[in-house]
C-alpha cells in the first residue's frame, strides 16, 4: 500500500501504483468501523494497513494499540469486551500463526472478534518467504472456529466490512476479514 | 518466599474494589478463594499469556474503574512482550500482580525462568513499567497495597511466594458463562 490520501496514487519503488479510487477504501473502513463504536485499534505495523493505522493515530477518541505480537490483541479485544467495549485487530497474514492458541479463549469464551488480516503469499506474491503462512491463514482461522471472507475488489470491501461486523456483533461469532493480494496489490521483489 | 494465602490479602486490601483478570491454575484458586468466586473477577484456565492483555483491554475499556490482573511467573513469561504494549498505553487503572514461585505448577513443579536467572521486575522496568515493586515479606505487603491503588501509571508488583499447589476452591472453568456472568455483573447485558 503506498496511497497516502484517498484520490492520491503515487508510484515507490519496488510497488504497483494503485488506482485513486483503490485508495478510498481504508479512509471507508476506518470512517465505518468509527460509526459503529469502534474505538480501540489493535495492531503490529504493516505496510498494508499503513492508512487505517494512521488514522487511529490521529484520533483522539481512539485507542491505537501498538503489539509486539499480534496474540496480545486477542486477549486485548477479549478484555474489551467484557469491558463493553468494541474493538478490531489489524495484522497482516503472517501474524495470524502468533494467534493460534490465544484463539482458544475466543472460541471456548464465545467472544466477539474481528480482524482485518492483510495478505501475503497470495495472488501474484514475490516474496517467497510469505507464502507458508499466506496459505496457511484459511486452515488455520477455520481450524480455530474462525470464519473467513475474502475481499477481492474494492467494491466488496464495504459490503464485507458491514456483514462481518453483524456477523460478530449481533451473530457473535469470530470473523477475519481477508483483504486480499488482488485488492491490495504485491510488492515487486 | 512467602505464603501466598497469607500475603495475598495483604496486598490487595479489598478486592470489591477491583475487576479482576486471574490467570491460570494457583492464580485463578488464589482469587477465587478470596473474592468467594465473585462475578467481578474472569478467571482464565488456559490460554497462556491472555492475563495482561486480557486486563489491558478491560482497563482501556472502563478507564473509572480499577483492573487487577492476578496471575503467576509461567503465565507471565509465556507474553513478556505485552508489558512493553501495556508500559506504552500506560492506564493508570491497571495493576499487575504476578505469584513468583519460580515453577510451572500446572505441568508438574517444573523450575520456571525466574527460578533461574529471570526477574520479572527487571523486565517489567525495561518494558516501560513505572511503578515497579517485589514483595520477598510481609514488611513490604502495604507499600504493594498502596502500589496497585494508584492511578497514576500501570504498576506491577512481583510477589516471591512458596512453591505448593493451593488448596482447591471451586470456580467454573467454562469460558463463555464465565464472560458472561462478567458483563451481566459490569454491564447489566444478557449476553
Amino acid at each position: 500500500m503506498n496511497a497516502t490520501e484517498a484520490g492520491t496514487a503515487t508510484r515507490v519503488a519496488g510497488t504497483i501504483a494503485m488506482e485513486p479510487s483503490q485508495a478510498d477504501w481504508p479512509h471507508q473502513i476506518y470512517a465505518s468501523l468509527r460509526a459503529k463504536g469502534v474505538s480501540h485499534f489493535c495492531y503490529v505495523p504493516d505496510a498494508g494497513h499503513r492508512v487505517l493505522i494512521e488514522l487511529a493515530q490521529a484520533d483522539p477518541e481512539v485507542d491505537a494499540i501498538p503489539l509486539t505480537c499480534e496474540e496480545e490483541g486477542i486477549g486485548i479485544l477479549a478484555g474489551v469486551d467484557l469491558g463493553g467495549g468494541k474493538a478490531v485487530l489489524l495484522m497482516q497474514s503472517s501474524g495470524v500463526g502468533n494467534c493460534i492458541n490465544m484463539l482458544s479463549l475466543i472460541k471456548h469464551g464465545h467472544f466477539p472478534l474481528l480482524t482485518l488480516v492483510t495478505m501475503r503469499g497470495d495472488f501474484g506474491e514475490q516474496n517467497p518467504w510469505q507464502y507458508a503462512m499466506g496459505q496457511a491463514v484459511e486452515p488455520v482461522l477455520h481450524a480455530m472456529g474462525v470464519i473467513t471472507l475474502r475481499a477481492n475488489h474494492k467494491e466488496e470491501v464495504i459490503p464485507m466490512l458491514d456483514a462481518s461486523f453483524n456477523m460478530v456483533h449481533s451473530g457473535r461469532q469470530a470473523v477475519a476479514l481477508l483483504l486480499t493480494q488482488r485488492l491490495i496489490g504485491a510488492k515487486k521483489f | 518466599m512467602l505464603d501466598r494465602s497469607e500475603i495475598l490479602p495483604l496486598v490487595i486490601e479489598r478486592p470489591d474494589d477491583y475487576l479482576i483478570i486471574a490467570g491460570l491454575g494457583n492464580a485463578a484458586t488464589d482469587v477465587a478463594r478470596l473474592t468467594k468466586d465473585a462475578a467481578s473477577v474472569y478467571p482464565l484456565g488456559g490460554a497462556m499469556g491472555a492475563a495482561v492483555p486480557m486486563g489491558l483491554g478491560l482497563a482501556l475499556a472502563q478507564p473509572d474503574r480499577h483492573v487487577l490482573v492476578v496471575t503467576g511467573d509461567g503465565e507471565l513469561l509465556m507474553n513478556l512482550g505485552v508489558l512493553a504494549t501495556a508500559a506504552v498505553q500506560d492506564p493508570g487503572n491497571l495493576s499487575i500482580i504476578c505469584l513468583d514461585n519460580e515453577h510451572n505448577c500446572l505441568t508438574g513443579q517444573q523450575r520456571s525462568h525466574t527460578g533461574y536467572c529471570t526477574d520479572i521486575e527487571k523486565v517489567a522496568v525495561g518494558a516501560g513499567i513505572r511503578n515497579t515493586l517485589t514483595v520477598e515479606s510481609h514488611a513490604t505487603a502495604s507499600a504493594a497495597a498502596k502500589l496497585i491503588q494508584m492511578d497514576d501509571h500501570v504498576s506491577l508488583v512481583v510477589i516471591k511466594v512458596l512453591v505448593g499447589d493451593s488448596p482447591h476452591y471451586p470456580h467454573s472453568l467454562d469460558a463463555a458463562v464465565c464472560r458472561q456472568r462478567f458483563r451481566s455483573d459490569l454491564l447489566g447485558v444478557a449476553r
